[in-house]
């Protein structure tokens, strides 16, 4: 039977593990809000680009308009994108997307690269014998424009070079703090939005279409790198406010059940020697 | 007077979106004045100041380069950066500025004297703005 000094021992240490998510929750709430807000933010410059792209598309189908980046060509390699946290203890939100894309990754017939945002990541599809053809790791809390920059430039020219023909992004997206759900879309090629054409006939184009074409492209594939990454960010974080808050209850339930079982044990062996004295004094008292 | 909507965001965020009169800006081809009803235009924007005008009354911004779009229904201008005339850091842009100045006149090789005067041309135009703001308090 446990010893209330051992039981004593566990209590102490499941308090300081506590403590410890307890301080980790309340940072990833700070964090998650300001990562939710950044998030929002980004949204309303990504209608708006894809609105342009599509009114773009609608207008010119001149042979000018296709762009190498709008344009599908035949499929012999694929690069997916696959973007995980730098660090876990975040519930199951690495494991949920590494689990898609390895099940997307089964169904293709054809060579996959990746470019990994992430240790995590990076470490799965090492384990899992993938080929890495870029990785980046340590983006930070408060991700700016700037900082992704690299990544997206990679695929934009790798994709140009020919090195694949089909880009995937792999991300875990925000819904709620609750729930963060594993999505896969497709990069490059730039897909138009079908949006309803609007009617106006003449666009005025400053310069050609084919210039503001090769700035506005780059620059779309840029944002939605960009703005996956904002939402990686903003599931880390509360995907890891849940995990802590989970673990800290469990922790709270933990330390209540060995505290009644620490009265149990103290209040047995307070009464076994009673017994043992009562006993003894009876025995004496009868002689 | 005839307004129409003016939407200007960057990637990081919504920084303005109301009913204004008049748009001046600083396309590649040149400056370009924007009222209600102008014909359906794409155009790139240089780095430059973006005056707005909305009943009589004048904002600035600084934008470093982009897009604007003409619609039907609204002007959307998508700056790769772009700050209200409050926003600027004047000693930041001031040494921003330098910088690209001593770039361009030593022309040193490895820096990309394009990427330089880029630079110079962002600063000059938070400069401008910030300056122009200034005016106005006084």
């Amino acid at each position: 039977m446990a010893t209330t000094q051992i039981i004593r021992r566990r209590i102490r240490s499941i308090e300081g593990t506590a403590k410890i998510c307890k301080a980790m929750e309340m940072v990833a709430t700070a964090k998650m809000r300001r990562a939710q807000h950044q998030a929002v933010a980004g949204r309303p410059y990504a209608d708006k680009i894809s609105q342009v792209i599509a009114d773009l598309a609608a207008q010119s189908r001149v042979a000018e308009a296709i762009h190498p980046l709008l344009q599908s060509r035949e499929v012999k390699r694929i690069a997916i994108v696959h973007m995980t946290t730098d660090r876990g203890l975040c519930g199951g939100l690495n494991t949920n997307i590494n689990r898609l894309v390895a099940g997307f990754i089964l169904e293709q017939n054809l060579p996959v690269t990746f470019v990994t945002v992430g240790r995590k990541g990076r470490a799965f599809m090492l384990r899992a014998g993938q080929k890495i053809h870029a990785e980046f790791t340590g983006i930070s809390d408060r991700p700016t424009l700037f900082e992704t920059l690299p990544i997206s430039r990679v695929v934009i020219e790798d994709y140009s070079n020919g090195d694949f023909d089909l880009a995937y992004l792999a991300y875990p997206r925000f819904v709620t703090t609750m729930v963060q759900r594993a999505a896969i879309e497709v990069l490059l090629p730039i897909e138009p939005a079908k949006l309803p054409p609007i009617q106006a006939v003449d666009y005025i184009y400053e310069p050609k279409p084919s210039v503001v074409l090769n700035e506005l492209l780059p620059r779309y594939v840029e944002m939605k790198v960009y703005h996956a990454i904002l939402e990686l960010v903003a599931s880390e974080q509360s995907a890891r406010m849940v995990a802590m808050r989970n673990a800290s209850d469990n922790a709270k339930d933990l330390m209540e059940h060995l505290t009644l079982v620490l009265n149990k044990v103290r209040q047995e062996t307070i009464t076994k020697e009673i017994c043992d004295i009562s006993g003894g004094a009876g025995a004496l008292a009868r002689r | 007077m005839a307004t129409f909507r003016l939407e200007v965001v960057t990637a990081e965020r919504m920084v303005f979106s109301d009913d204004v009169n008049m748009v001046v800006a600083w396309g590649t081809e040149g400056q370009l004045g924007i009222l209600p009803h102008h014909a359906p235009l794409m155009t790139m924007l240089r780095p430059g100041d973006l005056l707005i005008r909305k009943d009589n009354e004048e904002q600035y911004l600084a934008i470093g380069g982009g897009f604007l779009e003409v619609r039907p229904d609204k002007v959307i201008v998508l700056a790769d950066a772009c700050e209200r005339a409050e926003e600027i850091d004047v000693t930041r842009a001031e040494a921003a500025k330098r910088r690209a100045e001593e770039i361009l006149k030593a022309r040193v090789p490895e820096v990309d004297a394009a990427v330089a005067e880029a630079a110079l041309r962002r600063s000059l135009a938070r400069l401008k703005v910030a300056e122009k703001r200034r005016r106005r308090l006084r």
